[in-house]
């Protein structure tokens, strides 16, 4: 008897939360019908701000009625470069000047609109079961490991940012051997949570969202640029309006306590 | 463009020929064991050879990730006794390789002996050959064209693989950077010229592959057709 009542009462449960979240669909898609989205906004963003943003999509949608948001995310190079050959955005949010000093040069973007929105660190990271111990950046030991983890220097800004380190630190040139190049960050952290390379180098807010690294260290910020992730409107953009409200919106109040959230600075 | 590293194209073509080696015998093994033959469970076997055809390289890459990652199934018992480590090595690249470009030589294999004349095989079995000998003398050549077709898509396929690899070994400039992995990263990088190089190669090498085997097949056909 007392399995039939559980039963009964997880049946009308259910039956209940469909019929609930059925309503709410309908209500949704009727104020959809009713106005039509003004401003479909695609944002090509870093693949380090991947959860973050994906956590503002819904707020920032809610109080911006009539604006969706469709993210393109990779690597800032990668998105520099597929910008420049004429892929249409509206915003980009890059983990690097570089990249977008070079979109700046080839005025690709709306000036005034560009602004730094956050920073971030470089730290050192090894699987979670690693009984590796070193504490600093300077105690990488390229006789003592297999691979080390580090984005491609060319394309990733990740990449050039551990190059920079590494080069301060003499270890560039003795590591060669041992770089296993990621197309992205959550590539080399990828390499790093399945443990198959030893170390990594990611920011900190990528080792911030998975259990299954341990932070080791975290590299001085004078060893290498500041990492500032800027981002601007696109000159080439139908929608500038709702695209700098994104930009405000991730500038403002709410987007920097997201971001703090995520474990950037 | 002279002082460019061509060690992506001796990788590749390294890692190509190896797989299609082992894709090859294995293929037109497993092909001729298979044919002419219904047992249970055939056609679900078949299926799963020729499943990576039909799957994302990405989820290949995965698949090959937990076997053969650090921690995974194959890759930890090898690790454990043999010190051997496929992640992040051109041999990764090689079982990538083999992965994608098994279906397509078995598939090539085993319609060319479904087709064969099952009557020359017992003719040369009533003479007295032995089954090994039926098999070379009889089926293989027979079977050859097709058996060419599979050897050269297949590595040809090996040549292109890019996806699963790139999972499964990472980017080692010098130790894992096949063609298809330099022209990606070029791209990635703005270095235009590098990857256009790369492609004018890769090109040009894939249109003489095509066009040699349908010559070669054609004067084949013509050959058998006149006899």
């Amino acid at each position: 008897m007392k399995r039939f009542s559980f039963f009964t009462l997880f049946i009308s449960l259910t039956v209940l939360l469909v019929g609930c979240s059925d309503t709410n669909e309908t209500e949704k898609s009727g104020a959809v019908d009713r106005e039509k989205p003004e401003a479909e906004l695609l944002i090509s963003a870093a693949a380090s701000l991947t959860d973050v943003l994906e956590e503002l999509k819904g707020p920032f949608e809610e109080a911006h009625e009539g604006i969706t948001v469709t993210y393109n995310f990779g690597s800032s190079g990668k998105l520099a470069t597929t910008i420049e050959n004429g892929a249409p955005s509206d915003v980009f949010l890059s983990a690097s000047s570089k990249d977008m000093n070079d979109m700046e040069d080839k005025e690709l973007l709306v000036k005034e609109s560009r602004k730094d929105f956050t920073e971030n660190a470089l730290v050192l990271i090894t699987h979670k079961d690693s009984n590796r111990t070193i504490s600093s950046f300077e105690d990488i030991d390229p006789a003592a490991l297999d691979h080390l983890a580090v984005g491609e220097p060319e394309s990733v800004p990740v990449g050039r940012y551990t190059k920079e380190t590494l080069e301060s630190l003499d270890l560039w040139e003795s590591l060669q051997e041992k770089l296993v190049l990621g197309s992205d960050v959550r590539q080399v952290l990828t390499h790093v949570e399945m443990g198959n390379a030893d170390y990594g180098v990611v920011y900190s807010s990528d080792a911030f969202i998975t259990d299954d690294v341990k932070v080791l260290a975290e590299a001085n910020a004078v060893w290498h640029e500041p990492i500032v992730y800027p981002g601007a409107v696109f000159a080439e953009s139908k929608h500038q309006d709702a695209a700098q409200q994104f930009l405000d919106y991730l500038t403002g109040e709410e987007g920097k306590e997201t971001l703090q959230k995520f474990g950037f600075k | 463009m002279l002082d460019m590293d061509y060690s992506p194209l001796l990788l590749s073509l390294k890692v190509a020929a190896i797989s299609t080696f082992f894709v090859f015998v294995a293929g037109v093994f497993i092909a001729y064991l298979l044919a002419k033959r219904d047992f249970f469970g055939k056609s679900i076997l078949e299926a799963l050879f020729l499943l990576p055809l039909v799957l994302p390289p990405t989820v290949v890459g995965f698949g090959l990730l937990i076997l053969f990652g650090k921690k995974g199934w194959i890759g930890s018992w090898l690790l454990e006794w043999f010190d051997f480590q496929i992640v992040f090595t051109w041999i990764g690249a090689v079982i990538a390789s083999i992965v994608v470009s098994f279906p397509l030589m078995y598939q090539s294999a085993a319609a060319a002996f479904e087709s064969l004349d099952e009557r020359l095989s017992n003719a040369a079995r009533t003479m007295g050959a032995s089954e090994w000998r039926v098999f070379w003398s009889v089926v293989f050549p027979l079977a050859w064209p097709g058996l060419l077709a599979g050897l050269v898509l297949s590595f040809a396929r090996g040549l292109g693989e890019f996806g699963a690899t790139l999972m499964l070994v990472g980017y080692i400039p010098g130790k894992t950077d096949t063609i298809p992995m330099a022209i990606y990263f070029a791209v990635e990088s703005g270095q235009m010229e590098k990857a256009t190089f790369w492609v004018v190669i890769i090109i040009t090498f894939g249109f003489s592959l095509i066009l040699w085997v349908n010559w070669w097949s054609k004067r084949n056909i013509r050959r058998f057709t006149k006899s």
